[in-house]
């Protein structure tokens, strides 16, 4: 199976995935420039965190029209597999493939911390190596990981199962105080389409995929969806 | 011609920027401060004569890229 990380203008995490994917997993993996329109037979597609276009105007708000952007939709459409941290949970959002937007942190800090992550949905493509109501911890680092959705938008996450990652404390409860890094509604931290095959999160499973980094509660997260093409 | 576009976060959004800044004026002493908003401005200029179809070019802009309507609300302004 292959993964092709795309690269945008700005995308800093495309190497983190391209080693987790090659040396940790030992599956192939290839990078896609942006302006790319083939995606060369991948089974599934990152978008790599980063300050793709320099975030002007918002996150991920240009780097979604990138040539490569139509391509990643056919290929969700069709039931491919999709997967953003970080820029590329902004771009997704921005492009569609997701709902809802990631909006400045309430506290206006960038935020580089290890973080703890309840697992909501364990039966995604993304999540079926984690156990249900899990908590695991995972670096984020990011200024506008602010989840907003409306309140209809909210009821049907929740509805649907959509809802993959929570934030929480160490023990998995909500609403401790510096539990929520960022001021998400409803302690989001990752959600999946309705399909659930698109999975945007702001937390980096990227970076704690092996021991020697100090955790490896992130591997499970690509180890799952390897699972789930092969 | 010049247009402008303001791009503001919607109501029913929170706004930390512009809450730190409502925080700070009323340290000032700005005590009749009840409220502020941030937003962008963003400044084109057309080359388009007819006033009707820049108007509705720069709503299609506004909808495609200048404004995210999920969190933002955008108003066109100064068409001269």
């Amino acid at each position: 199976m292959m993964f092709a990380i795309v690269v945008f203008p700005g995308s800093n995490c495309d190497h983190d995935v391209y080693h987790v994917a090659k040396h940790v997993l030992g599956r192939a993996a290839r990078f896609i420039w942006h302006k790319d329109r083939d995606l060369r037979g991948a089974d599934v597609v990152v978008l790599p965190g980063g300050f793709s276009y320099g975030d002007y105007l918002r996150t991920g708000a240009i780097a979604r029209f990138s040539p490569v952007m139509d391509e990643v939709k056919k290929f969700a459409g069709r039931g491919g597999h999709v997967v953003g941290f970080c820029n590329g949970f902004q771009i997704l959002c921005e492009a569609g493939l997701l709902p809802g937007a990631l909006l400045r942190n309430e506290s206006l800090r960038y935020v580089c911390a290890d973080v703890h992550l309840k697992v909501e949905n364990a039966m995604t493509p993304f999540t079926r190596k984690y156990a249900r109501g899990e908590v695991i911890r995972i670096p984020i680092g990011h200024g506008e990981g602010n989840y907003f959705i409306d309140d209809e938008g909210l009821r049907r996450l929740e509805g649907e199962g959509q809802i993959a990652f929570r934030y929480t404390d160490a023990q998995g409860k909500r609403g401790v105080r510096g539990a929520n890094p960022n001021g998400s509604r409803a302690d989001i931290a990752g959600i999946t389409n309705a399909r659930g095959n698109v999975l945007g999160m702001m937390p980096h499973p990227e970076r704690l995929a092996e021991g020697v980094l100090g955790g490896e509660d992130g591997r499970r997260l690509f180890e799952s969806v390897v699972d789930a093409v092969e | 011609m010049k247009a402008r576009v303001v791009v503001t976060l919607k109501p029913s959004v929170l706004d930390p920027q512009g809450q730190a800044v409502g925080r700070a004026l009323g340290s000032l002493g700005f005590d009749e401060v009840q409220g502020v908003r941030l937003g962008k401005i963003i400044e084109l200029e057309l080359g388009e004569k007819d006033r009707a179809r820049a108007k509705e070019r720069l709503t299609a802009m506004c909808e495609k890229l200048l404004a995210n309507t999920v969190i933002e609300q955008y108003r066109i302004e100064g068409l001269d």
